[in-house]
């Protein structure tokens, strides 16, 4: 393993902001790379990352890592705002994951973007482990943007039971996936169950699914169970169930349940009296894919993406 | 007349409204939007809604037409000083033309849009950011340049700045609007969280010559208009900070400078050292310059609009 600085921030009272990189096989080779936290509150993909660094330290030594393959692991791009509890760059609400692919005269976060992007630039696999922005739990599942640069459909050597294809919209077009992409890599988010809070269960599973990838793509060699046979899914064809209204939000279902038409799988009671002010009920048979998770709800917020069970 | 334009029930007991003054008189179908407050941190927009409604209340027997002012797009981020939507982190700015049925963004984008659609012009006005102060500017992209600049040139601002379209762009409201054939001109000017009186007046006087010129306004006196300098990307030189520190400026907002010229010092309190100079990049004229004095390297510390360097003619 060596450990490198890819890029490195100045500031006027901190300590320099300093994105670390683990290399592992062949330095020379860009095979993959893992992106953990870009954000403040991604602890969850940082620690995934972190586990994978542990990992792979110890089949390198033992020689699992295929010959003429380079992998590159990058736990966090953003403590200062992790240190601070902050999601976003701390001065001005800036998004890393907004400025891609960067530009190094540009303001701090492009610069940043820039600094990550031309060291995972040219990597043949990308792997985001990314983040949704609403507080929710999620079936972990890997998802791929559909653009017309996009050659690859590996989604299935992940072994999830889910995979996901997305239509970019326009504010995609600066996030690291799609810039991956254009700079013909083919990139993949995997999404985890949770963000802020660190579950070492969920960890594990997403660190079995980057491994599995690596060991499906002749990576490393190293015996891992060959998981799920993966059914892809456009995630517009999602049944997505918006909140009627606003209040507190009660859900009685877990994600991965198999629901049935006209089930009750969330109230929303107002806050004030307890009164049962709506009751979602399933449309039709499906599988609880997402579902939102916070006391209060506002009115229009999706509560629920469920995939119809087609099949049965 | 206040209208309703969106409406959605928050968590608690509180529906978040967005509103609109609809001043209406006379027979003509003309409509004119003036809308801002979509970043809750921009605040120059308050003052001139407030001094064109006075206006037209004190005139209204002088208008023909319709004119509604849209002051707060974002009215929970204007009353927490956030910039973004609060509890979505989200700039309102890239959620448009939004989706019917969406989420609670969404749902309020495509309302608002639906709402202004038709018009025959809209001015969406923009101040800045906290950390900048510009003058009055407006902005556009390439390719609605030539329907938006004879407009433009109505509104008593200083320049217009014609950029390149980003992809990224297309969840503007201007975007959504412009791309339905709704002529929307972007308005940026001042500085976040303040505001400056003289621009709002400028600005004003300029919407009033622009009515007075789609006869909308008859039989009132307008100032003398501005001749804005009209700007492609190439003509616009950048200043990023060097350093890390504190930056102080030591040159008038809105003078002319030449290249090389110290635009201000990055100095650092702890050692009462100066860390870098900030250079101007280009001769011309200092149209945007640093508010917030604490910056990273690469933090924006000035725009120059590039000009023939006369200091030394
Ligand atoms: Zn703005």
């Amino acid at each position: 393993m060596t450990e490198k600085i890819i890029f490195a921030l100045e500031s006027v009272y901190r300590e320099p902001l300093e994105i670390k990189a683990f290399c592992f096989g062949d330095t020379s080779k860009k095979t993959i790379c893992i992106m953990g936290a870009m954000r403040g509150n991604e602890v969850q993909q940082m620690y995934v990352c972190a586990r994978l660094v542990q990992e792979l330290k110890i089949l390198e030594i033992n020689g699992h890592i295929a010959k003429n393959t380079g992998i590159m692991v990058i736990p966090c791009a953003n403590y200062h705002s992790m240190n601070i509890g902050k999601r976003f760059w701390a001065m001005d609400n800036t998004d890393i994951n907004r400025m891609f692919p960067g530009y190094n005269l540009g303001e701090t976060t492009q610069r940043i973007a820039d600094g990550i992007f031309t060291e995972i630039q040219g990597f043949e696999y990308g792997i985001q482990l990314a983040s949704f922005y609403q507080p929710g739990r999620f079936l972990t599942h890997v998802k791929q943007m559909v653009t017309e640069f996009t050659t690859d459909d590996g989604l299935a050597y992940f072994g999830l039971p889910y995979a996901l294809k997305r239509s970019p919209k326009p504010y995609d077009t600066t996030t690291l996936n799609y810039n991956w992409q254009l700079w013909n890599t083919k990139a993949y988010s995997l999404f985890t169950h949770s963000t802020d809070d660190m579950k070492e269960d969920s960890a594990e599973n997403a660190l079995n699914v980057i491994m599995r990838f690596m060991k499906k793509r002749e990576i490393i060699n190293y015996p891992i169970h060959a998981g799920y046979v993966t059914s892809i899914i456009n995630e517009s064809d999602m049944l997505q169930i918006h909140s009627p209204c606003g209040g507190i939000c009660r859900i009685k279902t877990k994600i991965g349940d198999v629901v049935e038409r006209g089930q009750i799988i969330a109230e929303i009671l107002n806050p004030l009296t307890c009164e049962i002010f709506a009751e979602i009920e399933v449309p039709e048979k499906a599988t609880v894919f997402f579902h939102f998770e916070s006391p209060l709800i506002v009115e229009g917020t999706v509560i629920f993406k469920l995939v119809k069970n087609n099949d049965f | 007349m206040i209208k309703t334009v969106s409406q959605i029930n928050l968590a608690v007991n509180e529906k978040l409204k967005i509103q609109k003054n609809s001043i209406k008189n006379g027979t003509s179908k003309k409509r004119i939007c003036i809308v801002t407050g979509t970043h809750g941190d921009e605040l120059e927009g308050q003052y001139i809604c407030y001094v064109l409604g006075k206006y037209l209340k004190e005139n209204i027997s002088r208008l023909n037409g319709t004119i509604d002012v849209y002051p707060a797009l974002n009215p929970l981020g204007i009353d927490s000083i956030m910039r973004g939507i609060p509890g979505y982190d989200l700039d309102m700015n890239r959620t448009f033309p939004g989706i019917e049925s969406g989420t609670m963004p969404e749902m309020i984008a495509y309302e608002i849009l639906e709402d202004m659609k038709g018009a025959d012009i809209c001015i969406d006005i923009h101040a800045s950011n906290i950390f900048l102060r510009e003058i009055p500017q407006i902005r556009m992209s390439i390719p609605t340049s030539e329907v938006l600049l004879p407009y433009a040139k109505m509104l008593n601002v200083d320049f217009v700045w014609v950029h390149a379209s980003a992809t990224v762009l297309e969840s503007t409201l201007a975007h959504s609007l412009n791309s339905t054939g709704t002529k929307t001109l972007v308005v940026e000017m001042g500085v976040g969280m303040r505001i400056t009186k003289e621009y709002c007046k400028q600005l004003v006087d300029g919407i009033i010559n622009l009515l007075v010129n789609l006869e909308m306004l008859t039989d009132v006196e307008v100032g003398e208009i501005r001749e804005p300098v009209v700007s492609l990307d190439g003509a616009v030189g950048f200043v990023n900070s060097p350093a890390a520190g504190i930056f102080v400026p030591d040159t008038e907002f809105g003078s002319i400078v030449s290249e090389g010229d110290i635009i201000g010092r990055i100095v650092n309190p702890l050692t009462g050292e100066i860390v870098e100079n900030a250079v101007a990049s280009c001769s011309g004229l200092l149209f945007t310059l640093r508010e917030y004095p604490v910056v990273y390297g690469g933090s924006l510390i000035a725009r120059i609009l590039r000009q023939e360097d006369k200091k030394n003619d």
